[in-house]
């Protein structure tokens, strides 16, 4: 099967929109549609990603983690190593282009971990526009080093402190600020969800990740990965990845979900594993979400920031449906043991998010062949979560660093 | 069938006696039933003609402050659909001369089965339907529906409409046309000016509806100023607070004060 951009996949999809912004989508879509048929437009954004951004990443063979669960080859696609510590940079870039198309000033987005509204910020400083980030306030306390950051970068941080104060409170609280703003403001939506055309917008930019490592597969090993596993939030990194296998009918895709306490338990962020998520509306666009029988979104935990959303991109939601992907889940404490085995095994450090795509990886890899092989999409780098693994640790040494460095007096030394 | 529907002709007739008609707002289920239902008592005494009724929704993106926050707070009371539209079924019938309508996001009326929620809407007395997260576009059942069950179907005027958009939603709404004052979400601050007016005056010529006119409607004047511009003025957010700081009576005083002059 071929993916074709489009407002529907299957009956996932479409735009719900208030009608106030009914012009900014169509404006947007006439210009996505325009630089989609420009090929002009993909050289700039591969040039900026080249020189800005570090892309291609590279696929670093997992030696030791592959000799550790004596099965299929481990390989590490490094989005990590990206500008800004993820993938996130790439639509980013992208949408930053498409926003001084349009003659916008000012760009606003939302952030769960952070990462997203850190490359915001970024793109913003590097193509001057002025720049508002919305986080929900559960969110910003746990991504602390990512707020600090984004402030420096010259964005203004909005905490949201109502609903569940995650990344779908950021979600809607942006396009509150976009209906209030339509003419000079372009909101530059960080995942493959929402109305149309944002699914297709961010699949195609970040459809990049996959070109790349086609190209690279092919080149250094001279065949296609057996599997592609990555981690699930909205589904950017995931799709990113992905597309470009999706007519390979012979390479497995995986989406990764959080299952956060558990599978069983009602905290978890899954919502095409297992039947938890059924269809409905909400926040512009028809996909799967966690939801009561009425229709109201329920609270969803992970503790991956990035992963803790009650929704999907319908692009992801078609293709499982299609069965052309599987998906899993895996819990928070499962995420932490890959993470701290990636970083003494192969000297990488995932983000939280990231580690949920390896922990499947090594729950796999032992049950295939040696011959096989298993591409990782190692979506960021963990820097971000050096609170959350200080925490999560229980590290004493840090725990005693933190506490001196509360009990400092602070001065500026300049 | 032009404007041949229940809704225009009610605010065609009651429009013969008065300048302009009020339309008032309350989130269901906010603070509780129980006040709901003086609350309704109260608005259709101090003079209000239509009443609109807001379904909660926990994801309420057009929605400002105040009442997103009254849509969870109602939510984390535990307001189900049903109950909504239980207590429709009682104030209709208490107050058969005025016209209720329902507003709420589309995944309310998606989950509960469009044909279903409109046909029980019918049931309930109510005679139109606000759904500002569903474009015409995306609405072939629920037009359809709404024409089977006599309801209404109320679209939305944006100011940064293009008349080609004015033109189309002009075709599918019924009963009125609901123009928003000026950009944004609700409960901000709306300038009462010569842009307004201008606008307005496109919308009539368009739109050969009444024209119901909210967003940031929070005093006599404010009201003053649409007299003869416009069919009829939705109070939402302003209401809740008044009813926040002052209750019932406070109420009362704020939509006698804006009927009063008229």
């Amino acid at each position: 099967m071929k993916l074709k951009y489009d407002s529907y996949y299957g009956s996932f999809g479409g735009r719900f929109n208030p009608e106030i912004l009914h012009g900014v989508f169509t404006e947007l879509t006439e210009t996505f549609e325009k630089v989609k048929a420009d090929n002009n437009f993909w050289l700039e954004y591969e040039k900026i990603l080249k020189n800005y951004s570090g892309r291609p990443t590279p696929i670093t063979e997992a030696t030791n983690l592959t000799a550790h669960f004596k099965g299929a080859k481990i390989l590490i696609k490094r989005e990590d190593l990206n500008h800004t510590g993820s993938h996130k940079i790439d639509n980013v870039v992208g949408q930053g282009l498409l926003a001084q198309r349009m003659g916008k000033k000012r760009l606003i987005a939302e952030t769960g971990a952070g990462q997203h509204g850190v490359a915001v910020a970024t793109i913003a400083a590097k193509l001057g526009f002025s720049c508002t980030i919305y986080m929900g306030e559960i969110d910003a306390k746990r991504q602390r080093p990512n707020v600090f950051w984004m402030e420096k970068l010259g964005a203004e941080v909005i905490e949201i402190k109502s609903g569940s104060r995650t990344l779908k409170e950021a979600i809607n609280e942006a396009f509150r600020d976009w209906v209030n703003n339509p003419k000079d403001t372009h909101y530059l939506l960080g995942t493959a969800c929402g109305p149309h055309p944002f699914p297709s917008l961010v699949a195609w930019l970040q459809s990049i990740i996959g070109k790349e490592a086609k190209r690279q597969m092919i080149k250094d090993y001279q065949k296609l990965p057996t599997k592609i596993i990555a981690s699930v939030g909205g589904g950017s990194n995931s799709l990113g990845i992905f597309q470009e296998f999706i007519e390979h009918k012979e390479v497995g895709l995986v989406a990764v979900e959080a299952a956060g306490l558990g599978v069983d338990t009602d905290n978890h962020s899954m919502r095409l594993t297992a039947n938890k998520g059924t269809v409905g509306i909400a926040q512009g666009y028809k996909t799967l979400f966690f939801q009561d029988e009425e229709g109201q979104m329920r609270k969803t935990h992970s503790i991956a920031a990035g992963l803790d959303y009650i929704g999907v991109s319908p692009i992801l939601a078609y293709l499982v449906e299609k069965k052309r992907i599987d998906c899993a889940a895996i819990s928070d404490k499962e995420a932490l043991i890959a993470a701290k085995l990636t970083m003494r095994k192969e000297g990488i450090i995932p983000a939280l998010e990231s580690a949920h795509a390896l922990a499947q990886a090594f729950k796999e890899a032992p049950k295939m062949d040696k011959k096989d092989i298993i591409l990782v999409n190692l979506s960021g780098r963990g820097d971000k979560d050096i609170f959350n693994f200080g925490d999560l640790f229980f590290d004493k040494k840090w725990q005693t660093f933190i506490k001196q460095k509360a009990a400092n007096q602070i001065e500026s030394k300049i | 069938m032009i404007n041949s529907d229940f809704l225009s002709s009610y605010i065609k007739k009651e429009r013969q006696a008065k300048p302009i008609l009020i339309m008032a707002h309350l989130v269901l289920g906010y603070p509780d039933f129980k006040t709901n239902h003086e609350q309704v008592d109260v608005m259709v005494k101090a003079g209000a003609d239509i009443i609109e009724m807001q379904i909660p929704f926990s994801e309420p993106i057009a929605d400002g402050p105040v009442i997103a926050k009254a849509n969870q707070l109602s939510l984390a009371r535990g307001t189900k659909i049903q109950d909504c539209l239980d207590f429709a079924q009682k104030v209709t019938t208490r107050h058969p001369k005025k016209a209720f309508i329902f507003m709420s996001y589309v995944n309310i009326l998606f989950m509960r089965g469009i044909a279903n929620i409109i046909s029980q809407s019918e049931k309930a007395g109510i005679k139109g339907w606000i759904v500002p997260d569903l474009p015409p576009e995306e609405a072939d059942v629920y037009l359809a529906e709404c024409a089977k069950h006599k309801i209404s179907p109320i679209f939305i005027y944006a100011p940064t409409h293009s008349l080609a958009r004015l033109k189309t939603l002009a075709n599918y709404s019924k009963g009125m046309i609901y123009a928003v004052a000026r950009k944004g979400i609700t409960g901000g601050k709306t300038n009462f000016n010569q842009e307004l007016i201008e606008r307005l005056t496109i919308y009539r010529k368009i739109a050969k509806k009444p024209l119901a006119v909210g967003f940031g409607i929070s005093q006599a004047e404010d009201v003053d100023f649409l007299i003869g511009k416009a069919d009829i003025v939705v109070i939402g957010s302003k209401l809740i607070e008044v009813l926040d700081e002052g209750g019932l009576t406070a109420l009362d005083l704020f939509l006698r004060k804006i009927r009063g002059n008229h």
